[in-house]
Formats: structure tokens, sequence, C-alpha cells
């Protein structure tokens, strides 16, 4: 129940933020009528929000009433496989801000309801070479646009979306693990067991927009939240990052924004040199990297701190010098 | 139908083996019935409690099933190209062995797709395979070409046991009516008239033509579930025609095995006579060094180029402390010693050969596991795990008894055969029986 409280007041503090930035009001009174037919009672916190109603009037509203959103955006199986018409999502990665604070793992394995073992995005220390310095790398599904996962799945069950999302439908997967083996990234997790989740999530009609409820014997993986973008909301990674490293947006647009700034996404990656990870593997991935130079925090910042379960990941770069 | 004095010979020494089902038969039966009810419980475990009870876990998604899976699919081969050939070129010192092959192929071929199975976490959802299809996916690809195997191989067995069939239901066999009565049905009528034997001669002829091109087929597409991806070790333009020729390789191996066995045990040293061994070993002899040849290429390219993450599998084959006794092990059982023990005539004899065969199909079995497992625990990106079970793959006991399990339904299925049909054709004598009889007895003389 503590989790649930968290989650929605974490994305309280999101929706508000996002309308802000992108002055999305429909969505807004999506959830306000949503409110009101919620059968638990809503006590106002006092905290007053302004929105633009449907008949273009700015209403003043107690932002309780706001969030009764998770993972509402259940759009049709068909619409999911389709993706959302103009739109073309990307994802820029700035390597020179991470100091590994998982802020982003952990708001990842929330909203999507995910156990602590499960990282559908996981933090990597990357060592290219043995004079190279190391640097966190932040790492979670490429959507490639030429995904070998596609390529080789028997039934369709996971798809290449035409906003160019790679998303999974698990009630279709019959988890022969064939895409997992296929993804060079090793992006993709299996359910090796019955997944655990609070009922009321187990019990929600199932989208492959939301990956929610997970299911054992299938495979899951990042989704990049298409039913937040369908609110108009960032994904949890990207507002969760206290640095500001995940950049996401719309590449037919243009921008990109972090949750701080909203950027020009051609610009973005021409001043920093961006690069697709492992380019030469022609999978085409859509999450661009910008290098680690300039870095904001020397990389031993993302180390020392850690319980030693973690550390352990990393003691082989950090303390062991070359490979 | 009448039978020649030859093929009476031949059908007099094998009546009481499909006359009877002893007590060494039935101790075997319940013994390999014991070990397939162990595997339905670890099934029973897989299903209830998820993939868990396995030792596959995100790095390692597959492991012992599906090099069990290519194993059956590869021994397979020993009906469809080994008996499928030799009748194309009209080899005479075939005749005794090929029901062996066929019968091998045919079981092997039910078995293996059982063990791919086992590595859907969804076996619920299995009609999706046929509801959504798609056409560019390599398992569909496998789905189609094993499916149409199955069904060639099986027609092919059949063609060849028609006559026989007739054959027992004519010879008056001491057994149960239910048995008679399935041997009648399973002759559908057949009564040796001219225009019935050459019905039968053509469709045979046109198996055994098609056969050879559909098992290719087969053991191309498997390795192309490996070779599709972009993985070190598996991404290798050589994958199909090293399958095919592995496939045919074990195969030979466990035709000369099962030739031992059966010939130990109903005492056949006349029909399945050393000069048998001899020939299979030539065969298994030649496709033992294109084996290697084909195995020399492969590692050696990859070694020389030495690509980052090419060299990360070769290394684990090539060190000691990973798999490198096993990778060594596979070259020596699985190449040189069959080459050596057939290529020296002191050794050219059954017994050796069959020793030979037992360590070169275990090579093999190893080798496809090496194939698999060392190739997914080399990730692209380091693995950064602490979870050891996510890091080095070890087969839980659930997969051994399953494993275990396949192996035993093969010597079931296969005793059950021997009981139903007999393991050396009569009815493939007749026609030339002059022709077969001199060659065997010649070959005999040899
Ligand atoms: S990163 Fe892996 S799972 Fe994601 S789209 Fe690319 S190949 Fe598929
Ligand atoms: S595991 Fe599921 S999504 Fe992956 S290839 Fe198999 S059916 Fe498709």
């Amino acid at each position: 129940m503590k989790q649930q409280e968290e989650i929605n007041d974490n994305s309280r503090r999101d929706f508000i933020k996002t309308a802000a930035i992108a002055g999305i009001a429909t969505a807004a009174c999506g959830s306000l009528a949503c409110s009101c037919s919620s059968k638990k009672p809503v006590q106002p916190v006092g905290e007053k929000v302004k929105l633009l109603s449907p008949e273009g009037e700015i209403v003043e509203i107690d932002s309780a009433y706001l969030n009764h959103q998770e993972h509402m955006a259940i759009v049709s199986k068909l619409e999911a496989r389709e993706g959302m018409a103009g739109k073309k999502f990307v994802m820029v990665v700035d390597l020179s801000r991470c100091k590994n604070a998982r802020k982003c793992v952990s708001a990842c394995q929330k909203w999507h309801y995910r156990p602590q073992e499960t990282e559908w995005l996981t933090v990597k220390l990357m060592k290219d070479s043995d004079k190279a310095a190391p640097y966190w790398f932040p790492k979670q599904c490429f959507h490639c646009d030429n995904p070998p996962c596609v390529k080789v799945c028997p039934v369709d069950a996971t798809f290449k979306r035409q906003d160019g999302l790679v998303l999974i439908d698990n009630e279709r997967c019959i988890g022969c693990k064939f895409c997992m083996a296929a993804c060079p990234y090793s992006t993709r997790v299996f359910n090796w067991t019955d997944p655990v989740m609070p009922e009321a999530i187990a019990n929600q009609q199932y989208s492959p927009e939301t990956g929610i409820p997970a299911r054992v014997g299938t495979v899951e993986k990042c989704d990049f939240c298409p039913d937040r973008s369908r609110e108009g909301l960032l994904p949890p990674c990207v507002e969760a990052c206290p640095n500001g490293v995940f950049y996401f947006g719309d590449e037919n647009e243009d921008t990109v924004s972090n949750g701080d700034e909203t950027v020009s996404f051609t610009q973005l990656i021409k001043d920093r040199a961006a690069y697709r990870f492992q380019e030469e593997l022609g999978t085409k991935p859509r999450v661009y990297y910008l290098p680690p130079k300039d870095r904001q925090f020397p990389v031993e910042r993302g180390y020392e701190n850690l319980p030693d379960q973690l550390k352990a990941r990393f003691r082989d770069v950090m303390e062991g010098g070359a490979e | 139908m009448e039978l020649n004095q030859y093929q009476k010979d031949i059908f007099e020494k094998q009546k009481p083996v499909i006359e009877t089902y002893g007590k060494k038969t039935w101790g075997w039966t319940i013994f390999f019935l014991l070990w397939i009810l162990v595997g339905g419980y670890a099934l029973y475990l897989q299903v209830a409690d998820g993939h868990i009870v396995t030792g596959m876990r995100d790095n390692v998604v597959w492991g012992l099933y599906i090099a069990n899976f290519i194993f059956f699919i590869g021994i397979s081969y020993a009906g469809a190209v080994i008996s499928g050939l030799l009748h194309i070129l009209h080899v005479e010192w075939r005749k005794p062995i090929i029901r062996i092959a066929e019968i091998i192929t045919v079981i092997a071929t039910m078995i293996g797709p059982v063990f791919i199975l086992l590595c859907v976490g969804r076996l619920d959802r299995l009609h999706h395979l046929f509801l959504y299809p798609r056409l560019q996916s390599p398992i569909t690809w496998d789905v189609l070409a094993i499916t149409t195997y199955f069904t060639g191989s099986v027609i092919f067995l059949y063609l060849a046991l028609i006559k026989d069939f007739a054959i027992y239901r004519d010879a008056k066999l001491n057994i149960p009516k239910w048995k008679q009565k399935l041997y009648s049905i399973l002759a559908i009528g057949y009564r040796g008239t001219p225009s019935q034997k050459r019905h039968i001669k053509i469709s045979t002829d046109l198996m055994a033509i098609m056969i050879i091109p559909l098992a290719i087929i087969v053991h191309s597409v498997l390795s192309w579930i490996f070779g599709m991806t972009l993985r070190p070790g598996w991404h290798s333009s050589i994958f199909g025609p090293y399958f095919v020729l592995a496939a045919i390789y074990s195969g030979t191996g466990v035709l000369i095995m099962a030739m031992w066995v059966y010939r130990k045990m109903y005492k056949l040293n006349s029909l399945l006579t050393d000069q048998h061994f001899v020939y299979l070993g030539y065969i298994m002899m030649v496709l033992g060094a294109a084996y290697g040849y084909f195995t020399f290429s492969e590692y050696l390219t990859a070694w020389f180029g030495s690509a980052k993450w090419d060299n990360e599998v070769i290394e684990k084959l090539f060190t000691l402390e990973y798999y490198g006794g096993w990778f060594l092990f596979t070259n020596i059982a699985g190449i040189l010693l069959p080459i050596l023990v057939v290529a020296i005539p002191f050794t050219r004899k059954p017994g050796l050969i069959t020793i030979a065969s037992f360590f070169m199909v275990i090579a093999l079995w190893v080798k496809r596991y090496l194939i698999i497992v060392p190739t997914l625990e080399s990730t692209l990106l380091p693995m950064q795990d602490t979870r050891p079970e996510y890091i080095k793959y070890s087969a839980t006991w659930v997969e051994w008894a399953l494993t275990f399990a396949g192996i035993a339904t093969f010597f079931l299925l296969f005793t059950l055969l021997s009981k139903f049909v007999t393991i050396i054709p009569i009815s493939e004598f007749g026609d030339k029986e002059k022709t077969a009889a001199g060659t065997t007895a010649s070959v005999k003389e040899n």
C-alpha cells in the first residue's frame, strides 16, 4: 500500500510538471472526470492547480483530484499494435551527467510493479578498453528500427509500431525466448516464476502499452511507457533522474525533454556528437548516447555509496582496473 | 504371401521376437517407464512452478533441452540420409539395416521436438503458432519443416513395411487377435500382385529421393535458429552445412550402435555381418573427416579474426577452466577416435567400431551443448550481475530428468516397435532373392 501511495505521489508531481511543460489540458480533464466517478472519496490536500477545461476556461482544482490515472490509457489491442500516428519516439541519454544514482531503475520498477531483481532499465559500468576511463551507462530497450527480436518471434507477440516502439503482447507470447537470444543487448527478461504484484494490479486489464499485469512464462522489457505518452507524461525514468540524464521526445516534432529543459533533438545530437550503441550491428537503435565528455561527476561517486550487493557488480572494473 | 527359402530363414529367426514379450523385455519396459515417470514429475514441476526450476535464466535462455533437440533431430538422419541414399544408389548390403535406420528416424523425429517444447514458457498457448504464424521467424520454418519431415519419414518407413505386414498377416503367427487384426489392417490388402508391387516400388523410390532434401532442410533450418541471430559462435555462414553434416555423422553412429545391440540380442550375425560394420564404419570415417574439417574452419576463422565478442566465446572454449576440457573431448572422441579406429585395419572390428561410435555420439551431444551455452554466457554488454545462476548455466535435476526421460522414451518406443515388426525386413529380399542372398553371402565371406 505504501508503495502505491508513493507512486501516486510521484505521478502527481509528474503530472503537474508535464502539464506545465507541455500544456496538455485535455488529458487533465480526462482525469478529472475519472476522479469524480472513483469509488473512494479523495481528500483534498489543499494544493491548487490551474488547468484549462475543454471549454477553454481556466479552472482551479485541488491537486488530490488529479491523479487516479494509474495506467489508465488502456487502448484496444489493435491500437496498441499500431501505435500513435505521426509520432516517432526517441531517447537521448547524456552519459556525462550520469552518476549511477539509480533513481531511474527504481522509478521504472515502481511504475511497472516489478521486483528489485527485474531491471528493465539497468546501469552498467562501461570501460571500453584497458586505458579508457570507465563511465556509467544506463541502458534500456533501444526500440531498434531494425529489431532482431521482432524478426524472430514466431507468433508476432513482439512487434514494431509506427511510432517506433517495440512492444510485447504477453497474452500472445508463447515464451519461446527466441527474442531473448536474438536481442544482442540482453534487454529482455523472462518471468521465470509467477510474478508477485498487488492484487488490484494483477486483476487489471492487460495492455501491451502498460505491460501490466506481468505473466509467468512470458517475456517483458522496457516499453518506453506509451501509456504515459498518451497522457502527455514523460516516462518515469526520465522524471526520476535527478541529473536530467534522459531526454525523451518525438523525432518528428524534433523535441526532446528531460523534464527540466526541452530542446531540439537534432541540435542536441549534433552539438554533443551523439552516437548509437554498436551501430555496426545494424539494429538501428532509437536511443542515442551523448559521450561522457566534461563529466559532471567523477565515476567513483556512483560506486562509493552503493550497497555491497550492487558494489559487487562493478568491483572488477572499479578495483581490478583492466579486465 | 509366398515366401522363398531365404525369406523363410530370415523370418524363422525373427519369429520368436515378434511373437513373445518376454520377462526381460518386460523388465526393460518397466525400467524405461519409470524413467519416463520421473520425467513426467519433473515436467509437472516445470509447468506448475515455472521455468525457475530449470537452470535457464535471462542470459542463458536455452540449455540442455535445445542441445537434446538438435541431438535427436541429428540422429534421425540415420534413416533419412543413410537409408534414403543407399536406396537411391541401390546398395545391396543396405537391406538388412534399413529398417533399424528408419525406425531410429521416426522415433527420434518424434522425441526431438518435444525438447523444444520444453523450452517454451507457455505450453498452453502452442496453438498461437498456428493462429498467428509469422513466416519470417525461423521457428515457423522449423515447425513446417519438421512436420513435413516427420510425415515423410513415417510414410517412408510404412511403405517398406506394407509387404512385411502382409507376410505377418499370412504367417499364422502365435499372437493375440488384436495384433493379428492390426497386421491385416496395416497390410491394406497387399497380395503381391504386379501392380501392387509396382506402386510400392515407385512410391518408395520417390520417398527416398524426397526424404534427403527434406532432411537437409530440417537441419539447416534448425541451425538457422542460431545462425540468424547476431551472436558470436552462432552467426556463421557454415552453420547450415555444419549441422547437417554433424547430424548424418551422429546418425551413422547411432545406427552402428543399434546394429550391434540387435545382433547381440537376437544372434543375427548371419544377417548383420561384420562387413556391415565395416561399411558403415567407412561412411562414419569419411563423415568424421569432413566434420573435423568444418570444425577446424569454424573455430580457426573465429580465433584468427578474434573480434572482441567472438573472442569471448573462443576463450571460453579454449580455456581449461571453462569449457576447454569438454571442447577437447569433443574433438578427440568426436573426430580423431572414430577416424583412427576405422582407418587402422587392426582396430576395424565391430566391437571397437561400436565403441568408437558410442564415444562419438556422446561427443556430438556435448558439442551441441558447447554450441549453445558458451555463446549465451557471452553477452555483448558486460553482464555485471551478482547472481551466480545468471552468470553461468548449470542444468538442474529437472532438466536432466527430462533428458533421461527422452532417452528412455527412445528406447521404449524402439523396443515396442521391434516387438511389432521384424528388425530385418523380410520382403526386401523377395524380388531378387538370389542377388540379395548372394550379396549377403558374399559379404559374409569377405
Ligand atoms: S534493444 Fe533488443 S529488445 Fe530492444 S528492440 Fe533492440 S533488439 Fe529488440
Ligand atoms: S518469447 Fe514471446 S515475444 Fe519472444 S519470440 Fe517467443 S513468442 Fe515472441
